[in-house]
């Protein structure tokens, strides 16, 4: 009976994780955004302390891959930075960030009456990964002399009298890969600007390190982080929605593992008793 | 994910937004089609996404990098952006040692490639040294070498607190004993890497836990996309949407 | 000569970053923000270079009339149709080539890496096992994790599965990585001397390391 249970169609496992996926959804129960982690608090915190018009730099290091976890992340906090007056930068070393940049902050600004140019700015992509972020150190609009749709950033009134990292409040990378270790390398160490990030889950054992340093003074992690967040700005998005069916995923993960385990067991001793 | 806003609104009478939502649905089922098994549906799906994302970077990098900062500054400067008085004449070099890069295609003179490749593997190589050993060793070794009995403001023990700094000395020279590879594994050096590998193994189950809840996070977000943005246009509508809060 | 003059660009173009480091004179700053300028445009140009052999493997495949070639002329179409509307079209928000990335790009690529949901599942159900002492490690530090990162832990009473989670994140977590990290990071300067020495040449296209 174990060995059928073992080694039956994968493709049952696969229809289970997207019911217990789905039906949470379909229900009126939703999980709550949990228990607030300090690295998400501290971000909070950060942006809080920001006097108005700062500039914040909000980095679009992700793909549509990264979507899911980050976007809810970015829509919550270009929601709190431009709630709170500060000037939105919005950046990117990624190729596929300033279509997503648009897509996350246009409408939130919208929402508050920001205006794009003014409030904020979506500067678009330059490549060559840790080129960008090194130049910036010395003069943040040579690296970015337009915007995304070809207007000269000198002559935007949000850019106003932005130079370099001495005169940004704080760097929040969204990534879906090792770009905050660029940022942190390249932007935070030589030039110490303050710097958080937003990442996918994925990604998270290896920017603990930086967060104990204290070179990273605040993380998201994965779509927790993203609820937590929308949580603290008191804004619920797809992050608080998909919380249930991620924990309800996760409990029926930890049955397959426990089930699997059982089986493995009793079959490795009935073959042991058999020999 | 919303749809264009701009100068196309609309095809047949159907919203480009509304289609634009059809397209994304039909594709997203086209590629789950996969979990049953491989088929042409999904064969097709796969190649437009390698398509469409190539022509993505290569239309990008078109406007963004060649056109922008090469050409409009060298051969148009009243067009750049800001309008400069005279060409940049020194991007000559850059233009000149970027369309080297094509003369692989030319296998009489591919040579000529490694200049540009030479050029920035050269200038990556000397930018990071400095960065890498202040990032990644001197400040990692400064955030280890912790107090193993630190004292608060009160003159008062932090007991728990020297335990954690403790057991991260003892984890990070535990799991560099393990990957040092010049002695045996064998008396100390074995208990050592022993204890690494435990380290290692904790670090690694975090890392799956952690792998588990970003994959399960994507298979939401598409199911989010289907449930809340793809049902509407047929009027199905779910309560408790984003924003209910 | 062939070999020469590159490494002798590269040592340059190394030496001369690693200097600047060490010497904030104007003259050199001012050398260095167009050395920055001069890299992000080849590195524009390198992007570029990749699209050579996808064309090259799809080409081959269908003149060839190899299995599955019809694909093939899916990938080129698709290509031709995005890249005409943003060259010509250009790439701003609103146009074609805008809706043609969220419409199409996003949910393929999204929807491709969500299917790794399915298989980690799987693969937890069918080869996640308690076999030895380090095993044993791995899989409860994996089940901790996974339940202390979503909110109903909070529901299992006399145990904060959050705060333990987080402890493991913060001390073991840190103290594994850290020892990677060092690894990784040796490793990473050594290479970066040698490429500027002209002793590791593999990215030059000749025999590398000697």
């Amino acid at each position: 009976m174990w060995k059928k249970l073992l080694y039956f169609d994968r493709r049952i496992i696969f229809a289970l994780i997207a019911l217990v996926v789905i039906i949470p959804f379909l229900t009126e129960w939703r999980a709550s955004h949990g228990q607030i982690t300090p690295s998400t608090q501290n971000l909070y915190n950060e942006i809080e302390s920001l006097k108005p018009g700062t500039p914040v730099m909000l980095v679009f290091d992700y793909g549509p891959s990264g979507m899911p976890e980050l976007h809810p992340m970015a829509t919550a906090l270009a929601r709190h930075i431009l709630s709170r007056d500060l000037r939105l930068l919005g950046l990117a070393i990624v190729i596929t960030g300033p279509s997503l940049c648009h897509d996350a902050v246009t409408p939130v600004a919208e929402e508050l009456d920001k205006i794009e140019g003014v409030d904020w700015v979506n500067l678009g992509w330059v490549p060559g990964f840790v080129l960008p972020i090194t130049q910036m150190g010395e003069d943040i609009k040579r690296t970015y002399p337009t915007d995304f749709q070809g207007r000269a950033t000198a002559e935007l009134p949000v850019m106003a009298g932005i130079r370099d990292y001495q005169d940004i409040g704080l760097i929040i990378d969204l990534a879906a890969g090792n770009a905050p270790g660029a940022w942190i390398a390249y932007a935070h160490d030589p030039y110490k600007v303050k710097l958080a990030a937003g990442i996918t889950a994925v990604m998270a054992t290896d920017y603990y390190v930086y967060l104990q340093t204290g070179q990273l003074c605040g993380l998201l992690n994965g779509l927790k982080g993203a609820a937590e967040y929308e949580h603290l700005i008191g804004k619920k998005g797809f992050g608080y929605l998909g919380m249930s069916s991620q924990s309800v995923a996760h409990l029926v993960i930890i049955l397959f593992v426990i089930i699997g385990n059982i089986g493995y067991f009793t079959v490795r001793r009935r073959r042991r008793g058999s020999e | 994910m919303p749809g264009p806003t701009g100068p196309i609104t609309g095809i047949l009478g159907l919203s480009t937004e509304i289609i634009g939502i059809w397209v994304a649905a039909l594709l997203t089922l086209a590629i789950y089609s996969f979990l049953y098994g491989d088929n042409p549906v999904y064969k097709v799906a796969e190649h437009i996404f390698v398509g469409i994302s190539a022509a993505y970077g290569a239309a990008l990098t078109y406007h963004l990098v060649i056109i922008r900062r090469l050409f409009d500054p060298l051969f148009r400067p009243d067009l750049a952006q800001p309008p400069l008085d005279a060409p940049k004449i020194s991007l000559i070099i850059p233009g000149l040692l970027g369309l080297l890069i094509f003369s692989r295609f030319i296998p009489r003179y591919d040579w000529l490639s490694r200049w540009p490749i030479a050029f920035i593997m050269g200038l990556y190589a000397g930018l990071s040294i400095p960065r890498v050993i202040q990032t990644n060793i001197l400040k990692q070794m400064q955030a280890t070498i912790a107090p193993v009995l630190p004292v608060d403001a009160g003159g008062q023990y932090l007991l728990f607190s020297g335990f954690e700094n403790l057991l991260l000395i003892v984890g990070v020279v535990c799991t560099l004993a393990y990957f040092y590879f010049s002695l045996p594994h064998r008396g100390v050096m074995g208990g050592l890497s022993r204890v690494g590998i435990w380290f290692l193994m904790i670090g690694f189950g975090a890392g799956f836990g952690n792998t588990v809840m970003a994959r399960i996070s994507l298979l939401i977000g598409r199911i989010q996309f289907l449930l809340y943005e793809w049902l509407p246009t047929i009027g199905i509508h779910l309560g408790a949407g984003p924003g209910a809060g | 000569m062939r070999l020469q003059i590159p490494i002798a660009m590269g040592f340059l173009a190394g030496v001369f970053m690693f200097v600047q480091f060490f010497i904030p004179h104007q003259m050199i700053k001012a050398s260095f923000k167009d050395a920055l300028d001069w890299a992000i445009i080849v590195g524009g140009f390198a992007l570029v270079l990749g699209l050579g052999s996808l064309f090259r493997t799809h080409v081959e495949k269908i003149r060839h009339r190899r299995e599955g070639f019809g694909y093939s002329f899916v990938t080129l179409i698709s290509f031709a149709v995005m890249f005409v509307f943003g060259i010509v079209w250009k790439t701003d928000p609103g146009t074609v080539f805008d809706w043609l990335f969220m419409n199409v790009q996003v949910p393929l690529e999204a929807t491709m890496f969500s299917l790794l949901a399915f298989f980690i599942a799987s693969a937890a159900y069918r080869t996640f096992r308690a076999r030895s002492v380090e095993a044993t490690l791995l899989l409860l530090a994996a089940v901790i994790v996974m339940l202390g990162r979503v909110p109903i832990s909070d529901k299992i009473p006399y145990l904060n599965l959050h705060e333990i989670t987080e402890w493991i994140m913060m001390v073991p977590t840190v103290a594994a990585k850290r020892g990677i990290l060092f690894g990784v990071a040796l490793g990473a300067v050594a290479t970066a001397l040698r490429i500027i020495l002209g002793l590791e040449r593999s990215h030059l296209g000749g025999g590398g390391g000697q």
